[in-house]
């Protein structure tokens, strides 16, 4: 067991004192403590640094889900996984969202862990997610302290995925995110917010708080899904997501969107999906065809192991997706449930 | 800095290091040993205490997250009447049913599995023993297998149903 290392740690109740104390803070010391479940064995692993902690655990803002306008709903960054995936509104309104929720981690972690610690969750490396000593065997590596990529040696980008189960529904919902810092707010659809570097695969700035999560209302019409790929039934850490959006009007395809996610460091939407499946049934041959894209498009490396049953697995993932949409009711059938 | 907790009903107050972790205070500074630490890093669930009644990893809990909230752990399942200590139905059926061997995994499970019981239907329908092993997920056992563990939960939920005067 590694101990952690001496850290303060403070407990603002309001954003304006969260972003202050942010932007009061030295970059790389200072960091935001929600659940702790991906900071702490983090820190202990020596994965992360940081001196100062800011705990969100009380600030009562970002514990809330509020109703907004057009009926979007604002998930406060701090809500828990086990409440998102439990709330009659999400379940209803975005299930993929609310079962990707549902699939993280285990009961205890999901009472503790957070929406924003999710979309913010460090990228993962089987030769990185180590302890110091034992990455410093290998000589360190892109994401720090070395100048060689392991899973691609001719790389200059670290390739560590975005593990994380929600980002997928999330981009696949539409989703923004609402930031705040002293130098005001800002918003970012959740598919703008990633990057493609492992080493820091999203753009929040180093003095930035995400706020809230809002989640549109879906379309008439819309189904969802949302289905991964683990090695036990629970705890583990997903090796690959898949979520899909499918507007269906008169039992024809409107729109179509399917993102793969835990291959890289941002999820991957897939592209050229209109011409396959817009205008047609959502039948067994369109979704063949949007699999075999997947396939095409999606290639899983040796950052998570297992890179060849994962590049397996791909197509199947996508077609059970497909396969088991569930209606994302309009607002109003959601309150009469 | 000074943090006032409600531990197994006793108001307590403790002076530590607000990054201290629950699972040492429980175990040094409060000397409840009862709670155990398996991994230390959130995936084995032997460290699991009631937090406001929801369960969750001590291991990964900052002693500074619990000011002014209750904490349940495995020394406070058992209740008393007549003067002695009666055992919480999951303890009851534990020892019944054999759901322990080494015992390490033993007081997660039994809180995990008090909350079970407290806070999620559990039915004597086919459904229940899945349902059981999806809630139980979180704690990792090396030595049983799991089944007498999950027969020891169902029964647990049933001997609380026929309490309440249900069938
Ligand atoms: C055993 C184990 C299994 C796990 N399995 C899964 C899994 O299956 N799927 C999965 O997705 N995750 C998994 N996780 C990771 C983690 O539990 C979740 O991703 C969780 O949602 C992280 O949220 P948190 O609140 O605990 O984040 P924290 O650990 O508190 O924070 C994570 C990061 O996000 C930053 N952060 C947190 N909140 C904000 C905010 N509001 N604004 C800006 N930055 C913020 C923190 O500074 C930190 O860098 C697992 C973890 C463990 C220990
Ligand atoms: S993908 Fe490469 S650079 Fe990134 S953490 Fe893994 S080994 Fe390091
Ligand atoms: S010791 Fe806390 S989960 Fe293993
Ligand atoms: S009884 Fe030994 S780990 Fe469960």
């Amino acid at each position: 067991m590694q101990p952690l290392p001496p850290l303060a740690w403070s407990a603002p109740t309001t954003i304006d004192e969260v972003v202050a104390a942010l932007a009061e803070g030295v970059p790389g010391e200072v960091r935001l403590h929600a659940g702790g479940t991906d900071l702490v064995p983090n820190l202990k692993r020596g994965v992360t640094s940081a001196r100062r902690l800011i705990g969100l655990g009380r600030v009562a803002e970002l514990q809330e889900l509020v109703d907004g306008p057009a009926d979007a709903l604002g998930v406060g960054a701090a809500v828990t996984l086990d409440d998102l995936g439990r709330d009659p509104r999400v379940v209803a309104r975005w299930p993929a969202v609310a079962e990707a929720a549902r699939q993280v981690a285990s009961p205890q972690l999901r009472r503790m862990a957070t929406l924003g610690g999710n979309l913010c969750l460090d990228t993962r490396c089987r030769f990185y997610d180590q302890s110091a000593f034992w990455r410093g065997a290998l000589g360190g590596c892109l994401k720090a302290d070395g100048d060689a990529c392991h899973v691609v040696p001719t790389g200059r980008k670290c390739v560590a995925a975005c593990c994380a189960d929600t980002p997928a529904p999330l981009i696949a919902a539409g989703a923004e995110l609402e930031l705040a810092s002293v130098r005001g707010p800002r918003r970012v659809h959740v598919a703008d917010f990633f990057a493609g570097d492992g080493a820091r695969n999203h753009t929040l700035a180093p003095d930035e708080l995400l706020v809230r999560v809002w989640l549109p209302a879906p379309a008439p019409g819309t189904r969802a899904g949302y289905q991964r790929l683990r090695r036990r039934g629970a705890i583990d850490f997903p090796l690959l997501t898949v979520a899909a959006t499918v507007v269906v009007e008169r039992d024809v395809v409107r729109a179509v969107t399917v993102v793969v996610g835990a291959l890289g460091a941002v999820p991957r939407r897939l592209r050229g999906l209109d011409a396959l499946a817009v205008g047609r049934p959502l039948d067994a041959a369109v979704r063949a065809a949007i699999a075999a894209a997947a396939t095409r498009q999606c290639h899983p490396l040796d950052n998570l192991g297992d890179a060849a049953w994962r590049q397996a697995v791909v197509a199947p993932l996508v077609r059970r997706t497909l396969e088991a949409l569930e209606p994302a009711t309009a607002p109003d059938a959601a309150s009469l449930r | 800095m000074k943090v006032s907790l409600e531990v197994n009903g006793a108001a307590r107050a403790v002076d530590v290091d607000p990054w201290r972790r629950l699972l040492d205070v429980l175990r040094e500074d409060l000397r409840l040993t009862g709670t155990k630490e398996g991994c230390g890093e959130g995936e084995c669930g032997a460290c699991t205490v009631l937090l406001d009644g929801a369960p969750v990893n001590a291991c990964l809990v900052a002693a500074g997250q619990c000011h002014g909230r209750k904490v349940t752990t495995v020394e406070g399942l058992a209740g008393h009447a007549d003067g002695g200590a009666v055992l919480h139905e999951v303890q009851a059926a534990l020892l019944a049913c054999g759901g322990a061997q080494c015992g390490i995994c033993t007081p997660g499970i039994a809180v995990c599995a008090s909350w079970i019981v407290d806070a999620e239907p559990i039915g004597a329908d086919a459904g229940a023993r899945a349902r059981v092993r999806e809630l139980l997920a979180g704690n990792i056992c090396r030595c049983t297998g799991y089944q007498l563990i999950v027969d020891a939960v169902v029964e647990a939920a049933q001997a609380r149903r026929a309490g309440e005067g249900e069938p």
